[in-house]
């Protein structure tokens, strides 16, 4: 009651005071700003930095396991730079992505941070970040040293604006025991659509519904977007024009989840995490989950669990993924000692995420992913080697908006309110005139 | 000379006396600061903002007039369908939550406020979920009301689903809200029914009056001012009704438990569409102003 005042006070106050100090900030300035900013580094040395102490504020969103490991490795740069000094802070993502570009209008933002992928071109638009192709340049780093679509997926505009630190595609985390006990090899799971079909069959026969088909983003909309690319699919046109997913690949891609509640494989109305539950309790065989799992499955005892790639339903292999990137924050007055600093730190970051990658992420960099230390992380090698079959939205600003219209879509018919075409077509109706209205206001 | 220092000294006295003309403003200054700053600035620049394409970090920010409030109203835009089922969720939570959220807490209140062994530690117990955070009520919620994991639905041996389909969904939101938040307005009511004059009841025995007169004739009109005030509270905060249905259903199915407020966050703050949120927040508020003063009428007109 009057704690939902409370939080709308709060989300109102936020918006509103954002508003108010962005009416004291400068008007032309940032532009030409950020250009300057840029220009004057790329001389700097790019792994060591020997001006005087400076201290870095780097925010992120690893409030989950992963917090752990991030502050780790910090304080391990610390200790191995004595002229810097990171100071990490942790906000739920949700926040973060409010805060930061208030506190980047108040001139009050904070050094580097995280970004998810895709949300860095809107962010780019939005002058919160700097462009960072200088410092891929004095750092040497090439679409070789990391997969194509990953390291395309930063670059917005014609300049880069992040680089990539992981990234952490979707798996099929399986129940070894459930498996066995319907008599299906737990050391050898499905890897084809009949396979896989077949498997839930002998599932069904043993009572157990195989592959819980959740209706909520996480995962459903990740589930669904892979099978909508395995179906030579796309959720939207390539320079985000119109949107895609409601043409045929789509409709076969959200059938096929539909299907699975229809013929038994899946009970209907599966909640929020019941999936990922029944897998762990021993209901589920089969849950297509983030490979950030892997540490909460390893923590459940007497769990027999294994993970696989995504079994190949369609025409070709993919994956979801998401990928968390280094982004440098606009200041009100460049500080080329802090930008140069900052260059180190993303520089170390990357070069050390063997240690990264044991909070349940793939590398982003080649090197470390075929290194034998990456190899050695069964599980995350695991979902690691789908590594060339990942898929990013386009990199165009405001596509998340436009992407999340989707997700509606994929609730109702999974929830057998609509069919799945209907509500595709519907959605891709309301996604197109959102990808008009971003053309307008960020500039084609 | 001496006449002025004396007038003076009047002058002084009368200031320190509390009685100034302009002593009332002076203390109510801080509050009116504040209230300014925060709430009547921000409601008019609320208009200015939904007038305009807006967007605080862009440097364009292109006056549109009227747009953001006509595209409500044109089925063919992006917002009219998914902005006015929110404001159908919206209602219909009203209509349900506030019968319950203003009859339960008065029958516990009158229960509560009978002398038995216990009264306190229950009048505790009633109150204590309201202590909860809406993050901590939603998920354990969504945890027993699951509808296929879910301890409700197995303890009652049924296969309701509670959190992803309609009505249930709203059986379920209303059902956790009063859970939630019976305790705060029943404590209002409990502090109403002890500000009731005792002689007023004695009175009324004298005149022969059973339970049920007593209720009808004495407490009843001793809470009017009370009532007024928990309806209208209770209106308001259930038509911001936000963290519900942000974690219990998220929206489920398909959009249709989705609240206004849900839905103006997401197009405010997380697509920057801040003119548009603007323009959606203010038919809200308009909404909310009409009904307050049907309410306030109604109150009114009974007494």
């Amino acid at each position: 009651m009057s704690l939902d005042n409370l939080t709308r006070r709060r989300a109102l106050g936020l918006g509103l005071g954002a508003l108010v100090l962005t009416g004291c900030g400068g008007g032309g300035g940032p532009r030409q700003q950020a250009a300057q900013q840029t220009g004057a580094q790329a001389t700097a040395a790019p792994t060591s930095y020997t001006g005087p102490a400076v201290s870095l504020a780097f925010w992120n969103g690893f409030t989950g396991g992963d917090g752990p490991f991030m502050k780790k490795l910090v304080e391990q740069f610390n200790s191995a730079h004595p002229n810097i000094k990171v100071t990490m802070n942790v906000y739920q993502w949700a926040d973060y992505y409010a805060k930061v570009p208030a506190a980047v209008a108040a001139g009050q933002g904070p050094d580097l941070g995280i970004m998810h992928v895709d949300s860095v071109a809107t962010n780019a638009a939005r002058q919160v970040v700097l462009p960072l192709d200088d410092v891929a340049k004095a750092l040497g780093l090439t679409e070789a040293d990391f997969s194509p679509p990953v390291w395309q997926a930063g670059v917005y505009k014609g300049a880069r604006y992040s680089i990539p630190l992981d990234v952490h595609p979707l798996g099929m985390f399986y129940n070894k025991s459930v498996l066995s006990k319907a008599g299906l090899d737990p050391e050898s799971p499905p890897k084809t659509g009949e396979e896989y079909l077949a498997a839930l069959e002998a599932l069904k026969k043993a009572g157990v519904q195989g592959h819980w088909a959740t209706p909520f983003p996480f995962t459903g909309s990740m589930q669904f977007g892979s099978l909508l690319y395995q179906h030579d699919g796309a959720l939207f046109a390539d320079d985000a024009s119109v949107s895609r997913f409601a043409e045929e690949p789509g409709v076969q891609a959200l059938t096929w989840l539909v299907e699975l509640v229809n013929k038994g494989y899946s009970p209907k109305n599966v909640g929020q995490d019941a999936d990922f539950i029944a897998l762990q309790n021993g209901k589920a065989a089969f849950n297509w989950n983030g490979i950030w799992s892997i540490n909460t499955l390893r923590e459940a005892k007497d769990l027999q669990w294994g993970v696989a790639p995504l079994p190949q339903i369609g025409t070709k292999p993919a994956a979801w993924a998401g990928s968390h990137q280094f982004v440098v924050f606009k200041q009100r007055a460049a500080d080329q000692n802090k930008l140069a600093a900052a260059k180190v730190f993303i520089n170390w970051i990357g070069g050390h995420s063997i240690e990264w990658a044991k909070a349940g992420q793939v590398p982003a960099r080649k090197s470390i992913r075929d290194g034998a230390e990456f190899q050695g992380l069964k599980e995350q090698a695991a979902i690691g080697s789908q590594i060339d079959h990942l898929y990013f939205l386009p990199s165009v600003a405001g596509i998340g908006d436009a992407s999340a219209v989707v997700d509606q879509a994929i609730n109702a018919a999974i929830l057998l309110k609509k069919s799945p075409k209907d509500a595709l077509t519907e959605a891709a109706a309301k996604a197109d005139k959102i990808l008009e209205q971003n053309r307008k206001k960020y500039g084609a | 000379m001496a006449t002025i220092t004396a007038k003076a000294s009047r002058t002084g006295t009368a200031s320190l006396s509390w009685n100034g003309r302009a002593t009332p403003y002076l203390f109510l200054a801080p509050y009116l600061v504040l209230f300014c700053v925060f709430v009547l600035a921000p409601a008019i620049f609320g208009i200015w903002v939904s007038l305009h394409d807006w967007d605080f970090l862009l440097e364009g920010k292109p006056f549109v007039g009227l747009d953001n409030y006509t595209a409500l109203l044109d089925p063919g835009s992006a917002v009219y369908a998914d902005f006015w089922m929110s404001m159908r969720a919206t209602g219909i939570f009203t209509l349900f939550s506030v019968p319950f959220l203003v009859v339960l807490p008065l029958g516990i209140a009158l229960l509560l406020n009978r002398p038995f062994r216990g009264r306190t530690f229950f009048r505790g117990l009633f109150f204590a979920p309201y202590v909860l955070g809406v993050a901590v009520v939603c998920l354990m919620w969504r945890l027993l009301l699951d509808p296929n994991l879910g301890l409700i639905d197995s303890l009652l041996g049924t296969d309701i689903a509670w959190t992803t389909s309609t009505p249930w969904g709203w059986v379920a939101l209303v059902g956790v809200t009063v859970w939630w938040t019976i305790g705060f307005n029943g404590v209002i009511y409990l502090a109403g029914m002890q500000d009731i004059p005792r002689e007023l009841y004695d009175a009324a025995k004298v005149d022969g009056a059973g339970r049920w007169a007593e209720f009808r004739h004495v407490t009843l009109p001793g809470l009017r001012p009370v009532a007024l005030f928990v309806v209208t509270t209770t209106i308001l905060a259930s038509a911001n009704m936000f963290g519900q249905s942000y974690l219990l259903t998220q929206g489920a199915p398909g959009g249709e438990t989705r609240t206004a407020i849900v839905y103006m966050l997401d197009v405010g703050l997380s697509q920057y569409k801040m003119g548009s949120a603007s323009a959606m927040s203010y038919v809200l508020t308009l909404v909310l102003i009409v009904v307050s003063v049907l309410n306030f009428r109604l109150f009114r007109g009974r007494s």
